[in-house]
């Protein structure tokens, strides 16, 4: 079977391990209409005893969920300085809250942002936030329910690498980049909107 | 009008290529219905009660005479000979087959139209004054803004896949007539004591199952930041807009949830991070699409002719309702009202648009707008030739001077044909224009917007009527809520529910009493709404209840 993944508008082989967290033992209840702003959409975190039983390989390069990686990061500092290290985000998490426990967030050779849903378009903004916000130079990888049809937006929101979801062929996949030629407005992919391009 | 270079009519062509691609993978089984539903909404296709519908954008309701024409041939090749104007500017097609809509975009694709971001959870068509560039009281015209957000929000990546819809509406004039306070986003073009172009900011109003209107979240803002500025909004919008409930994921929700003063804190301080970054506008792009959007070359005013017909009953109604002041001396604009009780609401046939077409070209410099209100609207008219168009316009029944009354009533399609509706809103319409097809008693209890919605989604923006309309679902039948005393402009405001629902024979009976207790009750030169403000719904409630105030 071919690879799922492209990377930089290929397909590759994929070189890294997604570590899962174990399930929650407790069913987490939604706090709607609670101002703290990441709980409004509802979605649980992970819970202090899925971090800790979060078990993972000693070598190799391995993706952790990010509340596990801080929960170990200085015995990781090695693994790091390896590049084996690379950070799994969800949609839901709030990127400002962690962005500074983390001293360097270009040492980490990937970071991937995991999509439950297709049309959950928070990734775009996190796309951009962390490549234009934070920075981030490395592999940028989409995981989750990635399909053909929004990779075009997830390109020029940042991401370079494209984990397709399994039951689709990402040799079709791949044409969805390719989608528009010229964009009109300005975004991480192509900075500068169209008119401050070419001459209109 | 803008007109499309290389870049806008690729984009329009690759978009349709790719739509193509899409229908023919869902119908392939390679994208399931959930899939493809976003995407075909995206392209304004709904799957509706008979046939899917298709939303065609008319971007800021400004038409060519060649576009009407395209949309007439469109309704005779692939539906079934009309067209239904929408209350956000856009027409809609009720009887397209799946398998043709490729076809009917490349139709549109051939006129530069689209029927792109109609629908879906995106940013929707940009809607603005329908008398944008022609009114007396306008300060700035907003025509070639809206062109210049239309496309940077065209495909915008970052927010291709919003909580839910989002509309912008943007005016320019001291009278708003975009209704900017009931959008997700509503724009006010000003100019500062300095002179300089100047945004005021309004975010989080809407219509829809909770009313509610906008807050200001910038009272001043220079117009190089109009994009970065909606930008910083709608990521936090984005980012934090509930997605667990559809019914709560509107903006509005959001700013209510979080208050103005932290909301407008959270897109303050990400906006720092984007402000002045690449998609600050310029005085080269400005002028770019600013030019496309001159003055006509208008005549010296002519001869007096209208004073000729003064003694024409008949035209002079119609003068005095469906014409509007112009800015230029000599020159009107004209409503062609599409409120015959003839048709339903909006509704135009493709020989009545094609008719429009060719008076727009003759008379109105070959342009043609919707408004809200859903009508057609020839912008710069010369006076003098007023009467030729009355004549002409009055053979295809665009003529009635309802402009503004009573039986001008903005209506969604309803259950009729919308599969969202729990009631029928056409007949509605209808029953009420029948009953009052005196136009001496029209013109005499005057000005009085009557909206009709099918459903709570409120298409026909049934809250800022003065006289609302909503259709509700009671044990599987078709009730209607009444509410008196919304508004929409710069007084906007929402109605309040008089009392339990109505079936629909009650209907007509119901709002004759209503203008009844208006007649028994106004002042001289009371407008309607202005008298329930200064009443309140208490003696309404009374005349349609009874004592009681029950049924």
């Amino acid at each position: 079977m071919s690879s799922q993944l492209i990377l930089n508008n290929h397909i590759a082989n994929d070189e890294w391990q997604l570590i899962e967290p174990p399930k929650a033992q407790e069913e987490v209840k939604k706090q709607a209409g609670k101002v703290v702003i990441f709980k409004i959409t509802g979605e649980a975190s992970l819970n202090q005893d899925q971090i800790e039983k979060t078990t993972f390989p000693k070598s190799g390069k391995i993706i952790l969920p990010i509340q596990v990686l801080l929960h170990h990061q200085k015995a990781l500092m090695d693994r790091i300085a390896k590049k084996e290290i690379g950070i799994w985000i969800e949609t839901h998490e709030e990127i400002n809250s962690f962005i500074d426990k983390i001293d360097d967030i270009n040492k980490f050779s990937l970071i991937s942002v995991n999509v439950r849903k297709f049309a959950d378009g928070r990734i775009f903004s996190i796309g951009n936030m962390l490549r234009m916000k934070y920075k981030f130079k490395n592999e940028l990888r989409a995981i989750g329910d990635v399909l053909r049809d929004q990779l075009f937006f997830l390109k020029r929101s940042g991401f370079n690498s494209f984990l397709i979801r399994k039951d689709r062929d990402a040799n079709d996949a791949i044409l969805g980049l390719t989608d528009f030629s010229t964009p009109y407005q300005g975004a991480v992919d192509q900075q500068k909107p169209a008119w401050k391009i070419i001459k209109r | 009008m803008y007109k499309y270079d290389t870049l806008d009519q690729t984009l329009v062509n690759e978009r349709v290529a790719q739509y193509e691609g899409q229908l023919t993978r869902f119908l392939n089984k390679e994208l399931t219905e959930e899939e493809f539903r976003p995407l075909r909404l995206q392209n304004g296709l709904y799957i509706q009660r008979h046939a899917p519908m298709l939303r065609v954008a008319i971007p800021y309701g400004l038409l060519s005479s060649s576009q009407l024409i395209k949309l007439a041939d469109i309704a005779d090749k692939f539906d079934r000979g009309y067209g239904h104007f929408s209350t956000r500017q856009n027409i809609q097609f009720n009887w397209p087959k799946l398998e043709d809509t490729p076809k009917i975009l490349k139709e549109l694709a051939k006129v530069e139209m689209h029927a792109i971001q109609t629908s879906g959870n995106c940013i929707r068509n940009i809607t603005t004054d329908q008398f944008a560039g022609v009114a007396p009281d306008e300060i700035i015209d907003p025509r070639y803004l809206a062109e210049i957000i239309r496309q940077w929000s065209t495909f915008h990546p970052e927010f291709a896949l919003l909580p839910r819809k989002f509309k912008i509406a943007i005016t320019g004039s001291s009278k708003d007539r975009a209704i900017v306070q009931a959008h997700d986003i509503g724009l006010e073009i000003f100019a500062n004591n300095k002179n300089e172009m100047t945004v005021k900011v309004w975010v989080g109003g809407g219509l829809g199952r909770t009313p509610i209107l906008g807050s200001v979240i910038k009272e001043s803002l220079s117009w190089k930041h109009m994009l970065t500025y909606c930008e910083a909004i709608l990521r936090i919008y984005n980012l934090y807009g509930r997605r667990d409930n559809m019914y709560k994921a509107r903006i509005k929700i959001l700013v209510k949830s979080l208050g103005i003063e932290k909301f407008k804190q959270l897109v303050d301080k990400e906006w720092e991070t984007i402000k002045d970054g690449p998609n600050t506008l310029d005085e080269l792009e400005i002028n770019r699409v600013k030019a496309f959007f001159s003055e006509p070359n208008y005549k010296s005013r002519g001869t007096d002719e209208l004073s000729k017909y003064t003694d024409n009953k008949q035209f002079s109604q119609w003068l005095l309702r469906c014409t509007h002041k112009h800015k230029k001396l000599g020159y009107r604009s004209v409503t062609l009202s599409l409120k015959s009780n003839e048709q339903a609401p909006g509704d135009a046939t493709s020989d009545q648009m094609r008719s429009v077409a060719e008076l727009a070209e003759q008379y109105s410099f070959g342009e043609i707008r919707v408004s809200h209100e859903q009508n057609l609207i020839l912008a710069d008219v010369l006076e003098d030739d007023l009467f030729e168009l009355w004549e002409k316009a009055k053979v295809q029944k665009l003529t009635t001077p309802n402009i503004g009354l009573l039986t001008d009533i903005i209506c969604c399609p309803g259950g009729d044909f919308c599969s969202l509706a729990n009631a029928k809103s056409i007949p509605i319409a209808k029953s009420i224009q029948d009953i009052f097809d005196d136009m001496d008693y029209l013109h005499d209890i005057g000005e009085i917007n009557l909206n009709i919605s099918g459903c709570m989604n409120a298409c026909g923006h049934h809250h800022v009527g003065h006289i609302g309309i909503l259709g509700v679902d009671k044990d599987g039948s078709e009730w209607y809520q009444v509410t008196l005393g919304g508004n929409q402009g710069n007084f906007a405001s929402i109605g309040k529910v008089i009392g339990p629902s109505f079936s629909e024979e009650e209907m007509p009976e119901v709002i004759k009493k209503i203008i009844g207790t208006y007649v028994s009750n106004r002042h001289p030169d009371e407008n309607f709404i202005d008298c329930v403000s200064r009443i309140g719904i208490d003696p309404f409630k009374k005349e349609v209840y009874g004592e009681k105030g029950k049924k």
